[in-house]
């Protein structure tokens, strides 16, 4: 017998250390050291040192147009919103140190939830400590083990992660495909519980779901229907209550799940819903119970933002402007987007790939323009992608700006 | 359902989405010998959900690793 054959296999010995428990990242770990490598500025890890307004900032010590932030409404420095959060800091302490359900509900989540269900024209509101938390609670409660999920492809995380959490049987279709939906309704057992889940905007590419036909087909089969609007509350729709709201479909969504972090210019999240045995979940989900609820200042600011939301139809119309004239100039610049038209207050631009995606996104950040850099896998299809989200506190003059920036930078990074 | 007679239908099926002609036995992984990304899965798992008008929930797909495995979990499904 050889020593050969007496020796164990030898493992790679990888820089940086033996093989552990953080070996499989080494993939990413290598992509993250080329794209750096090539000289690029680190796309994630920016830091703002000071924030101007709703739509400046200076980043990386430059003075930067924000056009990344879902700050859609610009309500992160609305006078009054400010003052609710000053008021409710000096009057409420810092946080609650406390869950919902034992010290931690002051009067100030009462009233956050009471807007909602004014906003909404719903009876019930339920707010969590972040969006994510309010689609991982509500989605891994109502559905369990035996129950189906039924959901579109290109769902956020958050939903996918709730689906995992309540062990329900987990069943994705092609992103807005109605027909592919209705095959797989059609194909659950008989008498199972059954929860279809779509979102009104689409955050990566922009686009909106056709919620009036699915939403239809759904109640057919005798689906409930949760619906994520956290890109569409207080912009899209009459009353800005979302993309159901604008196609008339809203009474037949069972559940709204939305965000304070991104229109109303804070953080949390939440749900609204008229289902009449609601209020029991307050007791039944564990990421509302197991964690801290919401600061004082937090609630106070979230609710004086969804009251003004209430009456922002000059605002929501200077958004959708804004939205219709960059799409129309990217386009025309030659640029290739998420959407055919504008459908929301997202523009997705389509990059060649990663690397071009870098080094547009540090010509335009040297322009002295932010937008996010996304790339796979948390893009469809693994696209690169500069993503913007646009802000009604943008001015025509900035919205202007931002077209020309796009322009020198698209030449620069060899894009046009 | 006959093993051979399912294992046929998706035989047929298979073959546009093995781009590089692999020669695949009850053995063959779909990530790592067919080299499927999620897309891929999605549509190939679309296409064998549309053939048997059946449902692979993704915690179903969590368990098949590869082709046999698959063409028995369809048997099963069928009854």
């Amino acid at each position: 017998m050889t020593e050969a054959v007496n020796q164990p296999d030898q493992p790679e010995v990888i820089e940086g250390g033996q093989p552990d428990l953080f070996s499989k990242f080494d993939p990413l770990i290598e992509m993250r050291r080329n794209l750096l490598d090539s000289g690029v500025e680190d796309p994630f890890s920016l830091v703002m040192d000071r924030v101007l307004s709703p739509t400046t900032a200076i980043c990386n010590g430059r003075e930067t147009i924000l056009l990344g932030t879902y700050n859609y409404m610009g309500m992160t420095f609305d006078p009054d919103v400010i003052e609710a959060g000053q008021k409710a800091l000096t009057d409420f302490g810092s946080g609650t140190t406390g869950s919902r359900v034992l010290n931690g509900t002051y009067s100030g989540h009462k009233a956050v939830e009471q807007a909602l269900c004014e906003f909404y024209a719903m009876d019930h509101a339920m707010v969590f400590s972040t969006g994510y938390q309010a689609n991982l609670g509500i989605i891994s409660t109502i559905a369990g083990k035996g129950d189906y999920i039924i959901l579109d492809i290109d769902s956020h995380a958050s939903i996918w992660d709730g689906c995992k959490m309540g062990d329900a049987e987990v069943v994705p279709f092609k992103h807005n495909d109605l027909e592919a939906m209705e095959k797989r309704l059609r194909r659950i057992p008989e008498g199972a519980g059954k929860l279809v889940i779509l979102e009104g905007v689409y955050s990566m590419m922009g686009d909106i779901a056709p919620l009036k036909e699915m939403i239809a087909v759904a109640k057919k089969h005798g689906a409930m229907v949760l619906v994520d609007e956290a890109h569409s509350m207080g912009f899209i729709g009459p009353n800005g209550r979302g993309v159901a709201e604008d196609q008339g479909c809203l009474d037949d969504v069972d559940f709204v799940i939305g965000t304070f972090s991104k229109s109303v210019g804070t953080v949390g999240g939440f749900c609204v819903s008229n289902h009449p045995k609601f209020e029991i979940m307050r007791l039944v989900c564990r990421p509302y119970v197991f964690t801290a609820s919401l600061p004082p200042s937090v609630v106070a600011t979230a609710c004086t933002s969804i009251r003004k939301l209430m009456h922002a139809a000059d605002k929501r119309a200077h958004l959708w402007e804004n939205s219709r004239t960059l799409h129309a100039a990217l386009k025309a610049a030659g640029f290739h987007l998420g959407t055919e038209t504008p459908q929301s207050a997202i523009i997705a631009v389509i990059m060649p790939d990663l690397e071009r995606g870098a080094a547009m996104w540090e010509a335009l950040l040297h322009e002295g323009l932010y937008v996010n850099l996304a790339r796979p896998p948390a893009t469809p299809a693994n696209m690169t992608l500069l993503r913007c989200s646009l802000c009604a506190a943008h001015t025509a003059e900035q919205v202007q700006q931002i077209v020309g920036m796009f322009q020198r930078a698209g030449v620069k990074a060899g894009i046009l | 359902m006959d093993r051979e007679a399912t294992k046929a239908r998706i035989d047929a099926l298979i073959e546009p989405f093995n781009k590089k002609g692999v020669a695949i036995t009850d053995a063959t992984r779909f990530t790592d010998d067919l080299e499927f990304d999620s897309l891929t899965i999605m549509d190939f798992v679309a296409a064998i959900e549309d053939e048997f008008d059946i449902i692979i929930s993704m915690n179903q797909q969590a368990e098949i690793e590869n082709y046999g495995q698959l063409i028995d979990a369809v048997v099963k499904l069928k009854g």
